[in-house]
């Protein structure tokens, strides 16, 4: 079998930005419009340029007066900067160990989901069998358990071990004589429970995806004896990449900006708990340190405004599998 | 520097559980791949399709049935208490507040959101550059919801009038000759429509992506013909348009509602709930976290189960007739 992939199989696109010819886009286009739209564009972006600038304003600024008069009256500092990453007078603790948490729980979280997704995706796409479809919608339909639901039976799980009656169904991971269990401090929970939460979309968008493979390719691959593994890691994995990416850039930002499943399973510690967490806590506790809040509120966001504005035709396109349909 | 060096630690382990996980899947794929005959087709979908059964049964199935099972019971999870749990939901006086603030965010923000991102939409494609816009309005979809909150409440901070204002609101207002703007935050209750804001400043630039490209899709002969019957502006946007994406508003407007019903960081990062601002979700995490009163925490986890329910039976009454024309 020599045939080249990549040259026989379109990668379909779900962005179809260049199907209205340009010159019916010159005469539909009105100045009108875009200046509308352009003051819309300032309002939206107002809001985190303020964000930015108080950052970067020594306190006694940021405290007593706008951040728009820094326009008039430029005073910059990176001493915010410094004081939240390494903890100062004010806030003792910095944000840098939770920023290295929040990389150790996304970039783990993320893979799995997607690794897990796309076998689960590929066997209801191509292995048949009795009750796939059945699994499928069942698969899809628990996007209507909300994360809230989840969370406390999973969080006894992890700590006590779950069993029906005698028999155990998750084993109690404490340890003789503690009573702390086996995860507590680790980033396993916090893995498992992302992991658990992204399956249902990322099975179902992965499906769409890879269930639109040509069905020749498979059927030549089986006739020559592939093995599913085979297909899988040879054809489906490196055919599907346009998918994987937009979902991982999906899931990353998703697990970075959680808050919720954090305070769940991390706790506040610096140990295991992620950025927003930390960010939630000092905005409660020194919520009146302007310039050091919005500072460690721009550290959280810089990492997914990145990975955004680096691979934002992916996320696009991933959005819209997931939404445009038909 | 310390910090950074268990920082990237932090990271080598998580690194190195990845490696780990994937090296058991690949040993799992070898072992499984030696299957031969009538067994190769059952062994392969078992291997692809078990994780992600799996993690779904402990993740969502089972919690969801134990919170269920969990609203009927007390405080402890011990005693059965029947109903109580949910008559404290709906009799108890102070609670009017959450449930009422939860209809107003399900009604108002999906529609606000959808509505401008519709708008915005339709301009860009009357517009010859779109892309920068395009990419800051849909910017706030990678900022956290705290990150958006700490954001925002830097726009809606009190300074008393006869202070040199902080925040951007205030100003503005008075700027417009209102001379004592009153604290945002606590103004009831029209807080819960400034916290909305947030939620509709996030939600946007995905309603506006998603719709900007199904109205791409709509083929260019259905409008030059609608054109050549007379119907242009405004017209056309009512009789062709708007049913051309039904199918996409109407998926838009689910999710949202999906997150917004669900949200729980913004409220959280704001006000903590005080100032007659609670919603269901963060009533929800009060009470099972901080009060400790698992009864009503499920019991209120299930309100959102119930509430998010018919939008997903509706998705998949959808997809399946989707499934069934192809």
């Amino acid at each position: 079998m020599s045939v080249e992939a990549h040259e026989i199989v379109p990668i379909p696109s779900n962005l179809p930005e260049e199907t209205i010819p340009e010159a019916a886009r010159r005469r539909l286009s009105s100045p009108w419009a875009s200046f509308v739209v352009i003051v819309i564009t300032v309002v939206w972006t107002i809001p985190t340029l303020g964000l930015l600038v108080t950052s970067l304003r020594p306190k006694e600024d940021a405290q007593n007066s706008g951040w728009w008069t820094f326009f008039t009256d430029p005073t910059a500092t990176l001493s915010n900067y410094s004081e939240v990453l390494t903890g100062g007078e004010v806030i003792p603790g910095g944000i840098t160990p939770y920023f290295f948490n929040s990389i150790a729980i996304a970039i783990p979280a993320t893979v799995f989901a997607l690794v897990i997704a796309c076998m689960a995706a590929y066997a209801l796409a191509w292995i048949p069998f009795k009750g796939s479809t059945v699994i499928f919608f069942a698969i899809f339909a628990l996007q209507v358990v909300p994360l809230q639901m989840a969370l406390l039976p999973l969080l006894q799980m992890f700590n006590k071990g779950w069993s029906i009656g005698p028999i155990p169904i998750f084993p109690d991971l404490n340890q003789a004589g503690s009573a702390q269990s086996l995860f507590a401090g680790t980033y396993i929970p916090l893995w498992i429970a992302h992991t658990m939460f992204a399956l249902p979309i990322a099975i179902f968008l992965l499906h769409n995806f890879i269930g639109q493979l040509p069905r020749e390719l498979m059927e030549a691959a089986r006739v020559d004896g592939a093995s599913h593994f085979l297909i899988f890691r040879k054809l489906i994995l490196p055919l599907s990449i346009p998918a994987i990416a937009s979902f991982a850039i999906f899931e990353f930002l998703w697990v970075w900006n959680d808050l919720l499943v954090a305070l769940t399973f991390a706790g506040g510690t610096q140990d295991v708990a992620p950025v927003t967490a930390y960010l939630a806590n000092i905005k409660g506790t020194y919520g009146a340190q302007l310039h050091l809040i919005t500072a460690g509120a721009f550290i959280a966001i810089v990492i997914p405004l990145i990975v955004f504005f680096a691979l934002q035709r992916f996320f696009v396109r991933g959005l819209l599998a997931g939404s445009v349909k038909g | 520097m310390e910090e950074l060096v268990s920082g990237f630690g932090k990271i080598g382990n998580a690194l190195a559980a990845v490696a780990i996980v994937l090296a058991i899947l690949l040993i799992v794929f070898f072992l499984a791949s030696r299957a031969k005959g009538r067994a190769q087709g059952p062994i392969a979908g078992l291997v692809f399709l078990g994780p992600a059964v799996l993690l779904l049964i402990y993740g969502l199935v089972v919690p969801a049935i134990r919170t269920t099972t969990g609203s009927f019971q007390d405080a402890n999870g011990k005693d059965f208490v029947g109903l109580a749990n949910y008559g404290w939901i709906f009799t108890s006086p102070g609670n009017s507040t959450f449930l009422v603030n939860t209809v107003l965010w399900i009604i108002i923000a999906p529609l606000l959101s959808t509505a401008l991102g519709l708008t915005l939409a339709l301009l860009l494609d009357r517009m010859k550059r779109e892309s920068i816009s395009k990419s800051l309005i849909f910017m706030p979809m990678a900022i956290s919801f705290v990150g958006a909150g700490i954001i925002w409440g830097l726009v809606y901070e009190y300074r008393d009038p006869s202070q040199s204002q902080v925040g951007l609101l205030s100003q503005v207002v008075m700027w417009l000759g209102v001379d004592d703007p009153p604290n945002w935050i606590l103004w009831q209750p029209f807080n819960n429509f400034l916290l909305m804001i947030i939620m509709i400043w996030i939600q946007v630039g995905f309603a506006m992506v998603v719709l900007s490209a199904a109205i791409k899709a709509i083929p260019t002969d259905v409008i030059e013909a609608s054109e050549l019957d007379g119907a242009t502006g405004w017209k056309q946007f009512i009789k062709v348009t708007i049913p051309m994406i039904r199918g996409t508003l109407i998926v838009v407007l689910t999710t949202i509602m999906i997150a917004v019903l669900k949200i729980f960081d913004i409220v959280r990062t704001m006000t903590n709930g005080n100032f007659g601002t609670q919603v269901v979700a963060n009533e929800m995490y009060a009470q099972s976290f901080v009060a400790f009163d698992v009864g009503r925490g499920s019991a209120l986890a299930v309100i959102l189960f119930i509430g998010v329910a018919p939008i997903i039976a509706y998705n998949v009454v959808q997809l399946r007739k989707e499934r069934s024309v192809r």
